[in-house]
């Protein structure tokens, strides 16, 4: 029983990265902005958190440092994308190039650089409890932010009247414009959001995940960020469950390792992204269904006027 | 029609960068005259505008790095053994690096042009530069090479290696005496028989002092992935193990330890500074005798190919360092006549009788094994759970 | 102050200009770059422009590094024109080379200097295997091309490390996770001597003249086309939006494998757990920024490879770290993008906000592009106009 516990806890810690890029680029693909730079914009992230936990020590500084990068470079993003409509896809590759060099570049001097050992958070009391105790509340505080941060979203895009202009901006741009709503200027909004959360993300991986700076560090969970969104279907609380799987199966795949299971380790390995290639399938299999929950103006370009 | 606008934006931009390029190309005549003093940042690599006379100048010596120069673990341990060698050789030699550069097609065309660069001894520090050096070694006769960690030599290539598996053994005698749950973990990187070694041969050092002891081995399938080393080690702790070892190049697998309040070891560098309440020793490797030894072969002429080199604490290529004061005096005595043993030649960490863990007998009573042994193990010892991925090929 | 004012039809001068205007601003931006670096800025442009071309020797090595990329580039192109976005030629170049090497491995001593062709041959099917797999995911359930195609770049490196450390393993190699090297009779013939140069460069240029006549001459191409620019017409026309989708994918998968197969039957020579150099995803951009036209990807198959070995260069020349090539690459395609807009939109002085909007504003359909690149065209407002 202590080992699901501890499972449960690594996948909770291993999941909110994944939580945090993907629910900020849910916000992005709600305004109807598919933001393929994550991989890049976390990256940069990643070393400005560092850099600034190095300067300043302080956590949380860090991870504002890294929601800044991440948004600045989703604003010259959106700068380019919704001002001057060039194609999104390709714009989000060159972003994901362009950060992958750039925090690259600017991350040599930390390479060497390390943290401090840091405290291990628990809730007091309830860190005790048997089986949910380890399993749940002895975790970092941005863990359970990012459930907090999911039940806003989510309240924010069903119960209040912002998220539903940004749906209608999201599901069709030409009405919310004729309507009268600055249609750019709030998918501009949405774009910066979506990347604070991801450079958030970012931070949290160079400062808390792993106390360290190291290029390339992201290793690909951008990309699976943008995957999340889609087989989520775009809603935020099967966005924190996805994350969760996903994270699970991969904290699962090692500990059959570790057990001696006879499978390969590559097959192992390969075990997270077939799952989400499953349940993408199994989500997208009804047509209608995808058609229902996908915000229609993705990826389309918008001209007022 | 749109003429105008468009015909100045683009004069406009031709003649702001021709008229930026001539002002800048005045500052870079500025920077021709200082010598190569302009050192890049924080790397030392010696550039190569200053040339030397072709026959009385400095040897020109090149490494090709697989990783970034400050990975803190493999790469940066070569990284620091070049910059003792230029202390130690002073302006007889020249050193220059060129890092990241991916085991694969490309490596051939970094070699050729190091060679064409005037570097007549070359390092490649990993396996996967063996072929591309072979045939670059083939075309350029009057060019040395040395590759790490391979198996092919020619008339003007060498290979070297360390046994860090005399690490991994001292290692494995500190874990021993200090794990609570008599389980020990080990995040290792790409199952080749290097690695497989280690295992064995930090979980023979733990049985040394303790019986009792079994390892876990969790793959990342890579040798640098921060994320993912952290996610390996956390499963281990998750599993049982309270002392962990890696063959990975980051500190990652040290600093998970240190956040659940286990230990562990650092591996190919110094990682005390990471996790010091968690860090128990590292094992290091010191390529600098290795290259200041072959770097004088190569200045008095007395250069050799074919050769296999395979050094450890004996030639003061391997350590243990930094050991830990949690660690209590004997087992920190066994370890100090471990390392004497070695040094001296009077220890031997695999003798037999040695069985592997689905009970089949390996290595005879009484014999030691020897090189070829040992660089082809592709089993686990007794006490290691799992099996080697990829399997036994008998 | 500056407006950007919609061109009542494209500029064709600016389609040609923009690129280079792109690269202008890259070169001075890398200039500034290197200034603020304390490199000699003249030298490192040199090193980016000139030493990739500046021997036959290094001409060969541009060749050979800009093969595969050209290849997989014209594949994805009319994967991108038909707006299906495959994001996993990596993945499809991989399995290529895993086709590619069980092929070439089943070759004996007395195989004749004709099997590198069945080789070739299992990498592209090896990559429309993996293609396919999207394709098919895609016909019957629906699931998004991209992350599908992305997943499987993950799992397909894990299956090429399965075949290395497992099954493929030299018997000989002391275990190390490779397979044998592959036996004479299974190599691309080179082109010219000891140069590393071979035939498949000029494969690739054969391809991008097929290539040009597949997407400009055929029926099948203006179906591909249309299909990605206007969506609705293409169904009213009676063009088979499945048909579009296995098209593109399977050519562009056995592109890609085609690529890998080149890869491990040229200069590698066996198949190693470093197959996998990112070409699939360098050739994502090398289509975009040759606008998706055959001739283009030629010129910046070749300008991406001077980016790459002029990075190569840089460091052992200039002590530059390699991250820089990345940058460039990626700084490249934003001002391409950027500079893309000047076809569909001009800049103007304007005084004030006063004046009357524009006539017939070249407003965008919902769907698709003349040029894929720049999101406007021809077609009338929809508010009319």
């Amino acid at each position: 029983m202590d080992q699901v516990a501890l499972l449960i806890a690594a996948t909770l810690n291993s999941g909110t990265v994944l939580a945090f890029a993907a629910l900020g680029l849910l916000i992005n693909e709600r305004a109807g902005i598919v933001n393929l730079g994550a991989e890049g914009m976390m990256l940069v992230a990643a070393v400005a958190g560092f850099a600034a936990a190095v300067h300043t020590g302080n956590d949380w500084i860090a991870f504002g440092a890294g929601a800044l990068a991440g948004a600045v470079l989703a604003a010259a993003f959106g700068a380019l994308v919704i001002w001057l409509n060039t194609n999104q896809y390709a714009t989000g590759l060159a972003l994901s190039l362009f950060g992958t060099g750039f925090s690259a570049f600017v991350g040599i001097p930390y390479t060497q650089e390390k943290l401090g050992e840091r405290a291990s958070f628990e809730i007091p009391g309830l860190a005790d409890l048997p089986f949910v105790g380890p399993a749940f509340f002895r975790q970092h505080p941005m863990v359970y932010i990012a459930i907090a941060l999911t039940i806003a979203i989510a309240w924010f895009l069903y119960r209040s009247r912002a998220g539903l202009v940004l749906r209608a901006v999201g599901e069709s741009p030409e009405s919310a414009h004729a309507l009268g709503y600055p249609v750019r200027r709030i998918r501009l909004a949405a774009v910066i959001f979506g990347g604070a959360l991801c450079g958030v993300a970012g931070a949290y991986i160079s400062v808390v995940y792993t106390h360290l700076w190291v290029e390339g560090m992201i290793a690909g969970k951008g990309w699976i960020a943008l995957a999340l969104t889609t087989f989520a279907t775009w809603r935020p609380a099967r966005v924190l469950l996805g994350a969760y799987l996903f994270g699970g199966v991969t904290m699962l795949q090692f500990q059959l390792q570790g057990e001696g299971v006879q499978i390969s380790s590559q097959f192992l390995t390969m075990l997270p992204y077939l799952a989400t290639i499953l349940v993408l399938v199994l989500i997208s299999r009804n047509a209608s269904f995808i058609r229902v929950n996908m915000p229609a103006s993705i990826g389309k370009p918008f001209f007022p006027g | 029609m749109t003429g105008l606008s468009k015909r100045t934006f683009v004069q406009l931009a031709g003649w702001g960068s021709l008229a930026a390029i001539a002002a800048l190309s005045g500052c870079g005549k500025k920077e021709e005259t200082t010598p190569a003093a302009a050192t890049p940042p924080p790397a030392s690599a010696a550039m190569a505008a200053a040339p030397a006379p072709a026959a009385s100048g400095p040897l020109k010596i090149a490494f090709a790095y697989v990783g970034p120069v400050g990975d803190g673990g493999w790469t940066f341990a070569h990284d620091n053994a070049r910059k003792a060698l230029e202390k130690e050789l002073g302006d007889k030699i020249q050193t220059s690096f060129v890092e990241k550069v991916p085991e694969a097609a490309d490596a051939e065309r970094v070699f050729r042009d190091m060679a064409s660069q005037g570097n007549k001894l070359i390092f490649g520090t990993t396996f996967g530069y063996m072929e591309p050096m072979l045939k670059v070694a083939a075309d350029l006769p009057d060019v040395k090479f040395e590759h790490a960690t391979g198996y092919k030599t020619a008339p003007n290539m060498n290979v070297y290696d360390s046994r860090t598996y005399e690490g991994a053994y001292m290692a494995g005698v500190i874990a021993g005496g200090m794990t609570k749950t008599n389980t020990l973990g080990v995040v290792g990187s790409i199952p080749i028989p290097e690695v497989i070694r280690n295992i064995n041969s930090f979980t023979l050092g733990a049985q040394s002092v303790n019986p009792k002891v079994k390892t876990k081995v969790v793959w990342v399938n890579e040798w640098f992935n921060p994320p993912k080393e952290t996610e390996a080690a956390q499963s281990l702790i998750n599993g049982g193990a309270d002392v962990l070892m890696q063959n990975t190049d980051s500190s990652a697998v040290l600093q998970t330890a240190g956040k659940a309040g286990k230990y562990a070891f650092g591996w190919d560098s110094d990682m005390t500074a990471y996790a010091p309440n968690a860090h128990l020793a590292s094992s290091i490797i010191n390529w600098a005798p290795y290259y200041i030894k072959t770097t004088k072969d190569a200045l008095a002429g007395t250069w050799k190919g074919d050769q296999h080199s395979w050094w450890g604490v004996k030639e003061g290529a391997i350590d243990i360092v930094s050991i830990s004061d949690k660690v209590p005096a004997d087992v920190k005595a066994k370890v100090d006549q471990v390392k004497a043993g070695l040094k001296d030649g009077s220890f031997v960490i695999w003798k037999g009788p040695i069985t592997n863990n689905e009970g089949k007998e390996v290595l005879a009573a009484g014999t030691s094994a020897d090189d070829k042994f040992l660089g082809g193990i592709n089993f686990f010892v007794k006490g290691v759970e799992g099996k080697v991925p990829g399997g036994d090929k008998k | 102050m500056l407006r950007l004012e919609p061109r009542p039809e494209p500029s064709r001068a600016m389609s040609i200009a923009s690129p280079l205007i792109a690269l202008a601003i890259t070169i001075v931006i890398g200039t500034l770059l290197f200034v603020l670096l304390g490199k000699d800025p003249l030298r490192g442009l040199a090193v980016f422009f000139v030493e990739p071309v500046k021997s036959v020797y290094a001409l060969s090595e541009l060749a050979m590094k800009a093969t595969p990329l050209l290849i997989i580039a014209l594949g994805l192109a009319v994967c991108f024109r038909s707006n299906v976005w495959n994001i996993g030629a990596e993945g499809q170049f991989i399995v290529g080379a895993i086709a590619a090497s069980g092929i070439a491995m089943l070759a004996g001593k007395d195989t004749g200097n004709w099997y590198f062709l069945p080789v070739l041959a299992g990498g592209v099917l090896g990559g429309m295997l993996w293609a396919g797999i999207v394709a098919l995911l895609r016909d019957r359930f629906n699931a998004n091309e991209i992350l599908v195609s992305l997943m499987l770049v993950y799992v397909a490196e894990q299956l090429l490390n399965y075949f290395v450390y497992g099954p493929w393993k030299d018997p000989h190699g002391y275990n190390f996770p490779q397979t044998i090297t592959f036996l004479k009779s299974t190599q691309v013939p080179r082109l010219y001597g000891s140069y590393r140069v071979n035939i498949g460069a000029i494969g690739a240029l054969v391809a991008v003249a097929a290539f040009w006549v597949l997407l400009f001459r055929t029926y099948a191409g203006f179906q591909l086309q249309v299909g990605g620019l206007a969506p609705a017409a293409a169904r009213y026309a009676g063009f088979s939006s499945r048909n579009t989708l296995w098209t593109a994918l399977l050519l562009s998968g056995g592109m890609a494998g085609l690529a890998g197969g080149l890869e491990v039957s040229g200069p590698l020579g066996q198949l190693t757990p470093h197959v996998p150099a990112g070409y699939g995803f360098a050739a994502i951009i090398v289509a975009f920024v040759g606008r998706l036209h055959p001739l283009g990807i030629v010129f910046s198959a070749i300008l991406m490879s001077m980016f790459y070995i002029g990075g190569e260069l840089a460091q052992s020349r200039l002590g530059l770290p390699k991250s820089l090539t990345g940058v460039f690459q990626g700084l490249l395609l934003f001002t391409l993008l950027a500079c893309d807009t000047l076809i569909a939109y001009r800049i103007r002085w304007k005084a004030a906000r006063g004046g009357a909007a524009p006539a017939a504003p070249v407003a965008a359909a919902a769907d698709g592009a003349l040029n894929p690149l720049v999101a406007t065209n021809t077609l009338p407002a929809r508010e009319g106009a």
